[in-house]
């Protein structure tokens, strides 16, 4: 068949799906969509195999792939369901990095205890991790001395509050999981450090003796929180697992497969995240509530933190 | 090599081309998001004092700008099928390395990894990585195994002016064919001098030189298109 008589026999059809494509419509049209497919892959087939010109293989080309992204299109609106999100992808997640969650929590927490250790018993220590004026605010936030019991933070100090842990928070686990693209170099050393600031400040309020203040305040948000940074790092570090090691396949595609595989844990750190940073500001910072409450509900949600993060292995099938 | 062509076998059999795009385009699509966010940054400011700003509105401010600074190309990307602003104005957009539209995971990957990318300074890294791959991939696009290609323009090509078929004296093969088609539908984008020149090579087949050589080539093009 000669092309111009091609053409002019699909000219109206590929118009047609010219301008839809243009102004997607609303809706279920996936029958339309795949009868249109299939019906241009074949058109596009034909002017290949018989050697129609540039411009118009070119033309079909296009076409066939505005109809493929609309197709899948469908696909990616409906692949997140928050239902098996958390009950099975998320703890799956979890149980598959369980080595990279482990390396971590210890890159993390050793350098934390040792920290804490030493600022607690050596007065001077926590002016080498941090400076002066650091530490006389971290000080002056924790003093029982200074805070008049049972008078509340106004609300609106609680929202600013709120703000400022999420901007900060998380934008501290998207750089610890960033890190990891240096073969999880950067990873490791945002976990060490913040690992060894938080050891030193709990050693040195202990220290001090501020140990009603400073324990009930961070019990509740430090479930989410502390396991939050744990699964950024080891999503980072499974990226700079993938680098060094990519076994049989390509370093590309071990990249990209472990870029695949983070996902949800991604996705759950901005939630605990969120959480923690709720916990942290409207429930933490309450000075009305009595120390054993705020111990309890910590413990409760420590207790479900790890339950849940320890619940993915049912799920993994053989 | 300097083919900017990415081809890959979707279902059905065909092997489906798009143009991935360098990193020029991408510096000023980024370079007019920042513009746009660094404006929204700035409305947002304004409207968050009179809420007290390290109160209420200073809260909400930080969100937003937590939203801004690490969401925005993720939203943008999802939602206008992978376009942000700036990339839709120089219509290059965000897709999957198997050519469907990109994922909410993949655009959170690519997005966040722009940390590492951007590295030491001004995005060496990834300016460095995007130039070293025929893919135009920065560390970011790797990880998430994501391109970006250029969008194609959906013109139709120009309708071809009256012109009188003429069977050839002689037979040619089917590439011959389709090479003396493409010459009669882009000579309106030649110059005459190259119009003349690659004509007379064709001098074999048209037995005419000069502008009847152009014109004689230009109507067996038709013969060949089907035109009677």
């Amino acid at each position: 068949m000669k092309q111009q008589l091609f053409e002019n026999q699909h000219q109206a059809v590929w118009q047609q799906i010219e301008e839809s494509l243009e102004k997607p419509t609303q809706g279920d049209n996936s029958k339309v969509l795949a009868e249109n497919y299939l019906l241009l892959c074949q058109h596009l087939s034909i002017a290949k195999e018989r050697l129609y010109d540039a411009a118009l293989v070119e033309r079909l080309n296009n076409l066939v792939l505005g109809l493929y992204r609309e197709l899948y299109r469908y696909r990616s609106e409906t692949r997140l369901n928050i239902y098996v999100f958390f009950k099975r992808d998320l703890p799956l997640a979890i149980y598959r990095h369980r080595y990279f969650i482990l390396v971590a929590f210890l890159v993390m927490v050793l350098p934390g205890l040792v920290a804490g250790l030493w600022t607690y018993l050596d007065e001077d220590a926590v002016y080498s991790v941090l400076d002066g004026p650091e530490v006389r605010q971290i000080e002056s936030m924790y003093d029982p001395e200074a805070r008049k019991i049972g008078r509340e933070r106004e609300a609106e100090t609680d929202v600013f509050m709120f703000g400022f842990y999420i901007k900060n928070n998380i934008s501290v686990a998207f750089r610890c999981f960033a890190g990891g693209m240096v073969i999880g170099i950067g990873t490791l050393l945002v976990l060490f450090f913040n690992g060894m600031f938080m050891g030193s400040i709990a050693g040195h309020l202990t220290r001090l003796d501020y140990v009603d203040t400073f324990y009930p305040f961070v019990v509740g948000h430090g479930s989410f929180e502390l396991t939050a940074i744990v699964f950024s790092g080891a999503a980072g570090l499974r990226l700079g697992y993938a680098i060094l090691n990519p076994g049989h396949s390509s370093r590309l595609d071990s990249l990209r497969k472990a870029g695949r595989d983070v996902v949800p844990m991604l996705y759950g750190i901005v939630l605990m995240l969120i959480i923690a940073a709720f916990l942290e500001a409207f429930w933490s910072s309450s000075t009305s509530l009595s120390i054993e409450v705020k111990y309890g509900v910590g413990a409760i949600l420590w207790a479900l933190v790890l339950l849940y993060s320890f619940s993915g292995r049912r799920h993994e099938s053989g | 090599m300097l083919d900017t062509r990415y081809r890959v076998e979707i279902p059905g059999g065909i092997n489906l081309e798009a143009q991935v795009v360098g990193p020029i385009p991408r510096f000023f699509a980024f370079a007019i998001d920042l513009g746009i966010r660094g404006i929204i940054v700035f409305i947002l400011s304004i409207l968050s004092i009179p809420l007290g700003s390290a109160g209420l509105g200073g809260g909400f401010f930080l969100i937003f700008l937590f939203v801004i600074e690490w969401l925005y190309p993720v939203l943008f990307e999802v939602f206008s099928r992978g376009q942000t602003p700036g990339k839709k104005l120089l219509k290059i957009s965000v897709i999957n390395d198997d050519l469907s539209p990109v994922t909410l995971g993949a655009s959170m990957v690519r997005n966040l990894l722009r940390t590492v990318d951007f590295l030491p300074l001004f995005y060496l890294v990834g300016l460095v990585t995007m130039l070293s791959n025929q893919r135009f991939q920065r560390l970011g696009d790797m990880a998430a195994g994501t391109l970006v290609i250029s969008v194609p323009d959906s013109a139709k090509p120009a309708a071809m002016q009256e012109i009188t078929p003429l069977a050839p004296s002689t037979s040619l093969l089917r590439p011959e064919q389709t090479s003396i088609i493409e010459f009669l539908q882009r000579s309106n984008q030649l110059s005459e001098p190259r119009q003349r020149e690659l004509a007379s090579i064709l001098e074999g087949i048209t037995h005419e030189k000069g502008d009847n050589g152009v014109e004689k080539l230009r109507r067996i093009g038709a013969w060949f298109l089907g035109v009677r």
